[in-house]
């Protein structure tokens, strides 16, 4: 190909990468804009602000309100994460690997519960968990979290699952081990990029709902970053809250992204080449 | 170190397919046995059995006198060698070769003196610490063997372990694979779809074909006494020819001329329910160029002149190619053999002969010659059934014997 033709291709595929990065920045960056704004310049229009100011992040963590929601959002998608990851590993090995009956409906059921529109569930599982006095609590908020969350980490695991060479498994058995030791001594650890990969979709899924956490919980005891927001009424009730909700969301981000950081690196891939002929 | 002992054993699928059936198979201890056949013919199925990885749905598996159908791979203590190597991608080559004794729950002395025993039998010393993904084929395979050797079991089962390496290689590592095997005297079960490993490796052979054993023998003896018509189409290479043969006047005519029989074959052709077609079978080494061949010999056998088409001269003898006229043998494991060889290189059941002459015969391409063939080498079979009608007592005693 002709030096030239590439200059331009790369031009054109530079070109489109900025496109979309902006598309999928501006967002981000007019709410990060807004939360240095002072409640002056808050509505002058400038995307870079005139007045630079912290207050609004001092704001957010004077008020107990904020910090107690954001103790509750990192606690509940961690452990909803967790087990949300540990079962979907356990259900996507057995359906990857495994010929029992009722494979066929398990996989259905599941499928069928990621397409169920959640907001439908919500009233009558506000009434269960009102019954279970659940309603409120950090376990009332998990227990949903880990359903819906599960279709997801079984599909996103049954994937990573069927790309192991089924062979090392035999081999693992021929060498003695047990079934459970087979999965935690050899595929477990050449399925860590998928475990991660599900933990980072799983944990984003817990840490963004808005839908039940503004509807199963009622005080500051269990309520999330997300509904927390939609409470914000900034240091005074008289006070316009748009710099500090922003400040929030601001704040809220970082987690998500040092997460997905931090499992990223765990993401190698070509974990399993040289197991078998390749 | 045990003996296996596989009594009536089958394996059916639910959907009703028999993959395996009916096998009766008594490995000795120390003994090497290969299981060899075409693809689908229940080797690896029969091999998975003997593992434990497969159930089996009727029959006996004893090994070392004891019934382990119902045991754990885990329990019955073998080792298994895969062809994919299977080895744990994440774990170095000591750490492979350690998992099964870190299993069993070995100190850690015992399980670092018994890898470096293995790992120098194997000379994989020096690679110890590097992880498969930066092996050769050849050294992976060598530590698949490693993991396998390293905890001294009852029996080594090998699931075709050379067929992923290139040519070159395979030959070194088959005198590898046979000298471990004698050094180390366990009872091994080897299973190929690749008819020289199996000749060259075993102690005896097990032909397979449709799930079921079609014979089981030392190589030689499959070589020169096949009991049917796909144990001799399967060992040897170039294989053996077929040529179609019908019964008349008492002699079988054919495209090298009449072929004379003598009474025994005679006595079988004359009850009612005898074929009027024969297939001729006679391996290449058996013909020979009628200018070399003296009187003596030339009593023994009999000669035809047919154009020669290719000649490949190795060296030590010549394979020459001749077109022969007439009909072509046609039975179910013929097409079978074909299908599995890639039919371009079984000419078996082509109209080409397959030849093996002395390097000294002037032969040349494109002229005609005469042949001369040795009639107490022919095997004669039936084309509904595939047996050997010149099998007497388990020997093969040609078409001329009274």
């Amino acid at each position: 190909m002709a030096v030239e033709t590439t200059t331009r291709a790369k031009l054109r595929w530079g070109l489109l990468d900025v496109l979309v990065v902006v598309f999928a920045l501006v967002p981000v960056l007019w709410i990060a804009s807004l939360s240095f704004k002072t409640p002056a310049t808050l509505t002058d229009g400038n995307f870079i602000p005139r007045e630079w100011t912290l207050d609004n992040y001092r704001t957010i963590f004077d008020t107990d309100q904020f910090v107690r929601a954001l103790v509750n959002s990192i606690g509940i998608a961690l452990i909803a994460t967790l087990i949300a990851v540990v079962l979907g590993a356990m259900a996507a090995y057995a359906i990857s690997r495994l010929d029992f009956p009722g494979k066929k409906l398990l996989v259905g059921v599941s499928l069928l519960i990621a397409m169920f529109p959640q907001v439908s569930l919500v009233s009558p599982l506000f009434e269960i968990e009102r019954q279970l006095k659940i309603f409120d609590t950090w376990l009332g908020l998990i227990l949903p979290y880990i359903t819906f969350a599960l279709p997801l980490a079984i599909y996103t695991l049954s994937a990573f699952f069927k790309q192991i060479p089924w062979d090392l498994e035999k081999a693992a058995k021929m060498d003695g081990a047990t079934q459970g030791q087979a999965f935690r001594r050899v595929i477990a650890p050449l399925a860590a990029p998928g475990l991660f990969t599900t933990a980072i979709l799983v944990f984003i899924f817990c840490w963004n709902d808005f839908l039940f956490a503004i509807s199963l919980t009622s005080t500051e005891r269990s309520r999330t970053v997300p509904a927390a927001l939609s409470f914000f009424t900034g240091a005074s009730q008289f006070e316009d809250p748009t710099g500090a909700i922003c400040a929030a969301a601001v704040v809220i981000t970082v987690p998500i992204i040092l997460f997905v950081l931090f499992f990223q690196r765990r993401i190698v891939s070509g974990l399993t080449s040289g197991a078998v002929k390749g | 170190m045990a003996d296996i002992v596989l009594d009536k054993v089958s394996k059916s699928f639910p959907d009703g397919t028999v993959a395996v059936q009916d096998v009766d198979l008594e490995i000795a201890d120390g003994e090497f046995v290969i299981l060899v056949g075409p693809s689908g013919c229940g080797k690896s199925t029969t091999l998975n059995m003997i593992a434990g990885l497969e159930d089996i749905s009727s029959g006996e598996l004893r090994i070392a006198g004891q019934r382990v159908n119902d045991k754990a791979p885990r329990d019955r203590d073998i080792a298994m060698v895969f062809q994919s190597y299977a080895l744990y991608p994440n774990m170095t080559v000591r750490e492979n070769m350690a998992f099964p004794l870190r299993l069993a729950k070995l100190d850690k002395e015992t399980i670092d003196r018994k890898v470096d025993e293995a790992a120098k039998v194997l000379e994989l010393t020096s690679l110890l610490d590097r992880k498969p993904a930066n092996l050769s084929g050849g050294q992976r395979q060598r530590v698949a063997m490693g993991r396998a050797i390293v905890r001294q079991p009852k029996a080594f089962l090998m699931d075709e372990p050379l067929s992923n390496l290139d040519a070159k290689l395979r030959v070194q590592m088959r005198t590898v694979v046979s000298r471990l095997q004698k050094q180390l005297g366990t009872t091994t079960v080897y299973v190929t779809h690749d008819q020289t490993e199996a000749m060259t490796l075993g102690d005896r052979v097990v032909i397979m074909r449709g799930g079921a054993v079609q014979q089981v023998g030392p190589p030689q003896e499959l070589y020169d006494h096949p009991k049917n018509l796909f144990v001799a189409g399967f060992i040897g290479s170039p294989s053996m020819n077929f040529l179609h043969a019908a019964v008349q006047d008492g002699e079988l005519h054919t495209a090298l001329g009449k072929v004379p029989i003598g009474d025994r074959v005679r006595r079988e052709l004359e009850s009612a329910d005898a074929p009027r077609e024969l297939i001729l079978g006679i391996r290449p080494e058996h013909f020979e160029d009628a200018e070399l061949v003296d009187d003596d010999t030339r009593r023994r056998g009999m000669e035809f002149e047919a154009p020669v088409d290719i000649v490949e001269s190795m060296g030590s003898d010549k394979y020459v190619y001749f077109t022969v006229e007439g009909e072509k043998a046609s039975a179910a494991e013929l097409e079978e053999l074909a299908a599995d060889a890639g039919a371009a290189d079984f000419a078996g059941a082509g109209g080409n002969l397959v030849t093996r002459l002395s390097a000294e015969s002037p032969v040349a391409e494109g002229q005609t010659r005469r042949v001369w063939f040795n009639l107490e080498k022919i095997h004669l079979f039936d084309p509904a059934n595939g047996r050997n009608l010149t099998l007497h007592e388990g020997r093969a005693a040609g078409a001329l014997a009274d």
